[in-house]
């Protein structure tokens, strides 16, 4: 392992263990970005050509492929950010390194499995063997319940290892005593996403909370840990000013986003109150995200963008502004309920959720492995910069718009067509898909996803390049 | 318990502010301890208020309560209709009209595991993965919120199918929706047996008779497409 690492990171010799895990994680990470992206383009090509992998692999398995593999992914980036930060912020190398590596070892093997099975069993009867080792049919959750108990076993060991080297160290950051809530707030929900129920209104309801309270609460306020680090380490504010923020983001993520689950309690069989709890305080939730923005751009303009690792700087612009746009202004557009009403399950959640997922949380993981790579390949400075970034972030941001603006432009079409003049019928649906205006951004999107995967492809020559010929890392050789 | 949202929005931000303000007294407002009293007691009162509506909405929608009624109904002729008093469309289950599902008349136990093994059978293609149901899912192919009212069904599939009934038809096309597709892009054979197509067609016509508050709007009445 160690000799992988070093081939694709660099010399690693000096780093403390839990950097070492960090590494681990996000190599993983960037290796299922790419097959999420793969596998998104199949199921685009299938929506043009829906004979493709018609009998072999359709539409439901590439899916189910492409957003697992995206949350996966995201998470093991969360962790290797966990784990990168943890030394620094304790002053001590991780607590259980070994367990950590094998919760690593366990979590990748459970993923390769139920990636397997979902490719080659597929699905089985309707039975609760079905549920316990293929597929649980639950977007998002559909890996089978003993992935579930894995995955729950393999946070604890990480929530150990945080823990117990904050114990040791016998200091708690602002930073760390927030994230330690935070996770456990974030395994606990996913605790509540794992039974059965044939009460689909019930089952939604739960579902919700897993899906909603991870990624417009836990997982943004786990991104303000990551991010307020982040600016310490790009820009250099002080502390202080890093928590005074943080806090008032939870304040305000928690405080809009956990009533603002309402949102979705709209039309699934769940009580009338919702409709306005749910739209008020939704409807608040871009104010952190406002925050946030001001946040960044008073920091940057207060070291008038000076800094020592260029595409970290900019992949944290890119956050900031992504996530307001993506979570809080697309999110924003269809949160009323007399909006909803029309929009609800259409392509207009298809263009929120990409530009926010992007936004918010890519973003935030390639910012904490550029800080990486400037650590571990040129700790000297001057700079962390290069050609290749610029053309992967330039090119990543073009295509993902382009693809959120075809959805975009389908998602109205969905709404007014099929759910407005139409009567949201099976023939009101097929009619409507064969709408230009819907028809037409479909080949939009597969177009703008393949530009994006070609952009992958220099992002990750630009992360396995980056920083290499700087001299004074080559020259010099310091001990840690 | 009567909720209004109104008393429940201002409760819990009124409840915020005042314990905020109380666990704050006297602390500069630059001063990170402020916010993050200010960030426990905005986290703690949201939840509580949260845990408390939650209790409620359970309560209100086990099966067998007004907004998801009992499977039982299955035996009925249901429908979707416009209720003016509240504003919206909601479902209507006709308890004089009988309409048998494959001829039987399911008890409350039969009818809950019938259900029940839809539900599992739902699960186990991960029909979410290319549907919505309740609006939930996947862009893909048609929401199945109301397919059990789905006018398509009698206009089309019956005639398509030879079947004598709407059930029957619906259980044809779930067995083989390769065979009968209606347009290019078919739903693949995803290898149900006869139990498992009718334990779904009895959860899609279940389904149709819980309260959405009125999604989809209008179902049915299409000025986009005529038969
Ligand atoms: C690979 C994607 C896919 C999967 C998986 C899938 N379907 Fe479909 N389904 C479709 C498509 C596409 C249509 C439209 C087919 C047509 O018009 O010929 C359809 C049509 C239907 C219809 C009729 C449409 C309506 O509005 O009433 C029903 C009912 C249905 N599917 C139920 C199911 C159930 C139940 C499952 C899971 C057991 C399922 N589908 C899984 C793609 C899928
Ligand atoms: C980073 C934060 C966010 C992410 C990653 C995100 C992602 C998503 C995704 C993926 C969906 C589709 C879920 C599905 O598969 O059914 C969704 C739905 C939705 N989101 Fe967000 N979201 C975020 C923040 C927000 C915010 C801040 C708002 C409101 C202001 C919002 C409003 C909505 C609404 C209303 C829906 C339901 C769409 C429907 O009815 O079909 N989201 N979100
Ligand atoms: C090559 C680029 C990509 C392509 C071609 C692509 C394509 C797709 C397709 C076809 C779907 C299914 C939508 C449907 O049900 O109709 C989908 C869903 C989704 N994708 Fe992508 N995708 C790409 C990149 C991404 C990225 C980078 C992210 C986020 C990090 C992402 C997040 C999602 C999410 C969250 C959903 C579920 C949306 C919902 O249910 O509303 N995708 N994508
Ligand atoms: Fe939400």
């Amino acid at each position: 392992m160690e000799r992988i690492l070093t081939k694709l990171w660099g010399d690693i010799s000096n780093l403390p263990e839990s950097r070492k895990i960090a590494l681990m994680y996000w190599t993983v990470a960037i290796v299922l970005f790419g097959a999420q992206l793969l596998f998104g383009l199949l199921a685009a090509y299938q929506y043009i050509n829906p004979d493709f992998l018609y009998s072999v692999m359709p539409f439901n398995v590439t899916r189910m492929l492409h957003i697992n593999a995206m949350v996966v992914w995201l998470l093991m980036g969360f962790i290797g950010g966990i784990y990168w930060m943890l030394p620094e912020e304790t002053g001590i190398d991780v607590v259980g390194a070994k367990l950590g590596k094998i919760a690593f070892y366990v979590l990748t093997g459970a993923v390769a499995i139920v990636v397997l099975v979902y490719l080659f069993i597929q699905w089985g009867k309707g039975n609760f063997f079905t549920m316990w080792f293929i597929n649980e049919g639950r977007e998002y959750l559909e890996a089978p319940r003993w992935a579930d108990w894995g995955i729950v076993a393999v946070m604890a060991i990480i929530y150990y290892n945080v823990l117990a080297t904050v114990l040791k160290s016998g200091r708690i950051t602002g930073l760390m005593g927030v994230l330690l809530v935070d996770m456990v707030a974030l395994a606990g929900l996913y605790l509540t996403g794992m039974f059965f129920t044939p009460n689909i209104t019930i089952d939604q309801f739960w579902w919700w909370w897993v899906v909603h309270l991870w990624v417009e609460a836990t997982w943004e306020v786990l991104v303000g840990v990551l991010m307020g680090w982040a600016l310490m380490h790009v820009l250099g504010t002080p502390r202080r000013i890093i928590e005074g923020w943080l806090y008032l983001e939870v304040l305000l993520v928690f405080g809009t986003g956990i009533l603002g689950l309402g949102h979705h309690y709209y039309w699934i069989g769940t009580p009338e109150y919702w409709l306005g709890i749910g739209g008020f305080f939704s409807s608040l939730e871009p104010l952190p995200l406002v925050a946030m923005i001001v946040h960044a751009v008073y920091d940057a303009g207060v070291h008038k963008l000076k800094t020592v690792n260029r595409p970290a700087l900019f992949f944290i612009f890119l956050q900031a502004f992504g996530n307001f746009f993506g979570a809080g202004v697309w999110g924003f557009m269809h949160t009323l309920p007399q909006i909803n009403l029309y929009s609800h399950g259409t392509q207009m959640a298809a263009s929120h959720g990409h530009l926010a997922f992007f936004g918010a949380y890519v973003a935030t993981n390639l910012v904490l492995m550029y800080i990486a790579l400037q650590y571990i390949r040129a700790p000297e400075g001057p700079i962390l910069d290069s050609k290749t970034w610029r053309i992967a972030y330039v090119g990543m941001i073009i295509s993902m718009v382009g693809m959120v603006g075809a959805l975009l432009v389908a998602g109205f079409a969905q709404t007014f067509f099929e759910r407005a003049v139409g009567g949201a019928t099976w023939q009101d649906y097929i009619v409507t898909q064969m709408h230009p205006w819907v028809k037409v951004p479909m080949y939009w999107r597969l177009g703008f996803g393949i530009l994006f995967f070609l952009f992958y492809f220099v992002l990750v020559y630009d992360m396995l390049t980056i920083g290499r010929k700087a001299p004074t890392t080559e020259t010099e050789v310091k001990p840690a | 318990m009567e909720f209004g949202w109104l008393e429940v929005t201002v409760a819990s931000i009124v409840l915020t502010l005042v314990l905020g303000s109380i666990l704050t007294r006297g602390r500069d407002w630059l001063d990170p301890e402020f916010w993050k009293r200010y960030a426990i007691v905005g986290s703690v009162v949201m939840f509580i208020f949260l845990w408390i509506l939650t209790f409620d909405t359970l309560s209100k929608t086990k099966i067998g309560s007004e907004r998801v009624p009992s499977p039982t109904v299955i035996n009925y002729k249901i429908g979707y209709e416009y209720n003016p008093e509240k504003g919206y469309y909601m479902p209507v289950v006709y308890k004089d009209q009988k309409e048998l599902l494959f001829g039987k008349e399911y008890t409350e136990e039969e009818a809950m595991e019938l259900i029940t093994k839809g539900k599992l059978v739902i699960q186990s293609r991960a029909c979410m993965d290319c549907h919505t149901l309740l609006g939930n899912g996947a862009y893909y192919a048609p929401d199945l919120t109301k397919s059990w009212l789905d006018p398509k069904w009698e206009k089309i599939v019956v005639p398509m199918t030879q079947a004598k009934d709407k059930a029957e038809a619906m259980v044809k096309f779930l067995m083989e929706p390769d065979k009968y597709a209606t347009w290019m892009r078919r739903m693949p054979n995803l290898g149900l047996d006869e139990e498992e197509a009718k334990a779904v067609v009895a959860y899609l016509k279940w389904m149709a008779t819980i309260n959405t508050n009125g999604f989809p709007d209008h179902f049915g009445e299409s000025k986009l497409v005529k038969f």
